[in-house]
């Protein structure tokens, strides 16, 4: 630091500030190149296999012909079942955390714990959640009341319930971002003309910030899709003969399916080029939806800067 | 303001008023209540094996409190430790004799889940986790941090603008995905490559061990090549790239969220743009990248379908590498589907859930209560 002493040993500094130069850019060059190559692997192994009829049919022979309509659909169905679960839910508690909480509160402080705590949990123990809690009390609860047998075992409800839960953070993150960015005069104004508080997020805040709670469902639905780990006990399964038509049944799931398929298969070769295909369809289900999002999220920004 | 407001207000509006505050208020407590709810159901699962049988499992915890109370200072000292063997677990001989056979049986160095005398010893398990955990830190934490670094300082605003969504994309891939490339793709380069590189691994390793003599042994073990194609050091990988975005961005936020003073008063003392980075900046920002590691750590311990699909799933008890190994996730994401419900088999697997939600909540608590504070301290007022 001291120029002085600096200036006395060029040579030990210029190796110094070549690394030190050096060492960020090919990392973050290395990162990028990397990212890249990785969607080139899949698009290039994915592509051949995808057609319209793969996308809209059944698989056949051991998933080495025919498509994966089945698991597609049954991975829409479920976060779509999820984000009606879990929205509402992350959508009020982001509306306290940036309208009622004070910064100050305990009980404010510990629901951003709880939020972040929640995002942190590994995906396995919410699938083991969803077996202790929804399966084997709620739906065992359920069971004993009504005198049924159905509602105690995996099912697309319960699947559903779980990834909300494993998704709240994301929609709280979102929502209470896309809040925050309504102008404060709007509030205030508002409020000067009477409305009460809660008039004033029902009917000037919330329809104000709906994109932002679209982008959060949507991330959230990028999230889910994805995951795989926490729908192996509580619903997902290999294959079916029929599509799920009630909340009681089981279903197809995508990432299950390569899952599945990458290592229980017992012609793995075979079925190789489907699976990449399969692999690009979920991929491009995940990435469609965060660049949706993302693009959304820009368009909020820019209009309120 | 407020009072002569609410005179004029119909009552039905302030009692509306009253329940949609405590009705978002009550809301919001769910994220507080689910966190209680997952330690709560999944410890109620494992409860077979904390307070005895599985069964009829309320009852069984009082009686069980109770009964270990009185049992433990008679029969405590006598039988420490070595007497009461791990034979058998099933028999039902006296209650403290099985519990105290399942604890022992859990520390043991087998994991045979299934056969005529299981064993659940978990430490291959958690040795497992640990190894490739360290293997996926080791790939991934130099180049986060590193790529991050650039992103904050050196790059242009424009390279800068896509560089971060171009690291939000490896985020967003579903670790399904990245567990099936491994499986397919890593793999092969990795059995391609290392065929190629045990001269270097052992001159590495001895240079380890020249640094550190005393576990010169150990590092030889760590890097001998293996006749394996599954590893802790495929899945490492996987999970590296899994890890990479959550400490890239982790950091990336910390770095630039030090005060643009500091910078500026360092070059103004005449420090070049690379000496502000690396001694002003990057010591500034510490806690946010002990933050972005700790996060990682979590994420790679708690991963379940890269660990699946690409480590090979043999509970091995060595520090190689180039071993497979059986991570505690993917103990229970495989054995969770096929184990009779209610036996002691499955209270084990929730027993390791636990396991993964207490480690995982520490490192957030961490986290949360210390490094953030911390962080706020130091920047308050700048």
């Amino acid at each position: 630091m001291n120029p002085e002493s600096v200036a006395q040993k060029p040579n030990k500094k210029n190796v110094l500030e070549f690394f030190a130069l050096g060492l960020p850019a090919f990392s973050a060059y290395a990162l990028i190149i990397l990212i890249i190559l990785l969607l080139a692997h899949f698009i290039w192994h994915g592509m051949p296999g995808m057609s319209w009829a793969f996308l809209t049919e059944s698989p056949r022979n051991n998933n080495t012909e025919g498509g994966i309509f089945p698991a597609i659909y049954g991975t829409v169905i479920l976060v779509f079942i999820m984000s009606l679960l879990g929205v509402p839910i992350g959508t009020a508690t982001a509306v306290y955390l940036s309208e009622y909480a004070k910064q100050s509160s305990v009980f404010a402080r510990a629901v951003r714990f709880g939020v972040n705590t929640l995002a942190g949990v590994p995906s396995i123990v919410f699938g083991l959640f969803g077996v202790g809690f929804f399966m084997q009390f709620i739906g065992k609860g359920i069971d004993t009341t009504l005198g049924s047998d159905i509602w105690s075992k995996p099912s697309l409800l319960w699947s559903a319930a779980t990834l909300s839960v494993l998704t709240l953070p994301v929609v709280i993150v979102s929502v209470e971002e896309a809040l925050r960015t309504v102008p404060h005069e709007l509030r205030a104004a508002s409020l000067a003309l009477g409305a009460t508080k809660w008039q004033t997020i029902w009917k000037v805040v919330l329809p104000n910030s709906l994109t932002g709670i679209l982008t959060g469902s949507i991330l959230a639905i990028g999230r889910g899709a994805g995951e795989v780990a926490p729908v192996i006990f509580v619903g997902a399964v290999y294959s079916l003969p029929e599509l799920p038509s009630s909340l009681t049944d089981q279903f197809m799931h995508m990432g299950y399916h390569i899952y599945v398929l990458a290592t229980q298969s017992p012609n793995a070769a075979e079925a190789l080029p489907l699976q990449y295909s399969s692999t690009l369809v979920l991929l491009l289900l995940a990435f469609s939806l965060n660049i949706t999002a993302g693009l959304i999220r820009m368009r909020i920004r820019k209009n309120n800067s | 303001m407020a009072q002569f407001l609410h005179k004029k207000r119909p009552k039905s509006q302030i009692i509306g008023e009253f329940f949609a505050e405590w009705g978002i208020r009550l809301t919001a407590s769910f994220s507080i209540v689910v966190i209680f709810l997952i330690f709560i159901f999944v410890f109620r699962e494992a409860g077979g094996l904390i307070f005895g049988t599985a069964k009829e499992l309320k009852p069984k915890v009082e009686k069980k409190v109770e009964g270990a109370d009185d049992l433990k200072p008679e029969i405590y000292n006598p039988e420490t430790g070595e007497i009461a063997k791990i034979k058998e677990p099933e028999k039902k001989s006296s209650k403290k004799k099985e519990e105290k056979s399942i604890w022992q049986n859990l520390a043991g160095d087998a994991w045979q889940p299934v056969g005529k005398e299981p064993k659940y010893g978990i430490l291959p398990l958690l040795s497992g986790t640990i190894k490739v955990t360290l293997v996926a830190l080791f790939l991934a934490t130099p180049l986060a941090i590193f790529a991050a670094i650039y992103t904050a300082f050196f790059a242009s605003r424009r390279l800068r603008e896509w560089i971060k969504p171009t690291v939000e994309i490896l985020a967003g891939f579903p670790s399904v995905v990245l567990g099936f490339f491994c499986l397919v793709t890593i793999v092969k380069g990795v059995n391609f490559i290392t065929t190629f590189i045990q001269p270097g691994l052992d001159a590495f390793a001895s240079g380890l061990g020249y640094i550190m003599p005393f576990a010169d042994s150990f590092f030889r073990e760590a890097f001998t090549i293996s006749e394996f194609h599954y590893s802790s050091f495929v899945g490492g990988i996987g999970l590296g790239l899994a890890v990479i975005p959550i400490i890239f961005t982790i950091t990336e936020d910390a770095l630039s969220a030090v005060p643009k003073s500091y910078r500026e008063a360092s070059l103004a003392l005449g420090a070049t743009e690379w000496e502000t980075a690396f001694k002003v900046m990057l010591p500034a920002a510490l806690p946010g990248v002990v933050a972005a590691v700790l996060l990682g750590i979590g994420r790679a311990f708690g991963e379940t379908m890269i660990a699946l699909m690409a480590t090979g799933n043999a509970a091995l008890m060595s520090w190689n590498i180039f071993h497979p190994v059986r991570t505690l996730a993917a103990t229970i994401g495989s054995e969770t589907g096929e184990v009779q419900w209610g036996s002691l088999h499955y209270n084990i697997l929730f027993f390791l859930g636990i396991l993964l939600f207490i480690v995982s909540f520490t490192i957030n608590a961490i986290t949360e209560l210390f490094v953030k504070k911390y962080l706020a301290k130091k920047f308050q007022g700048a």
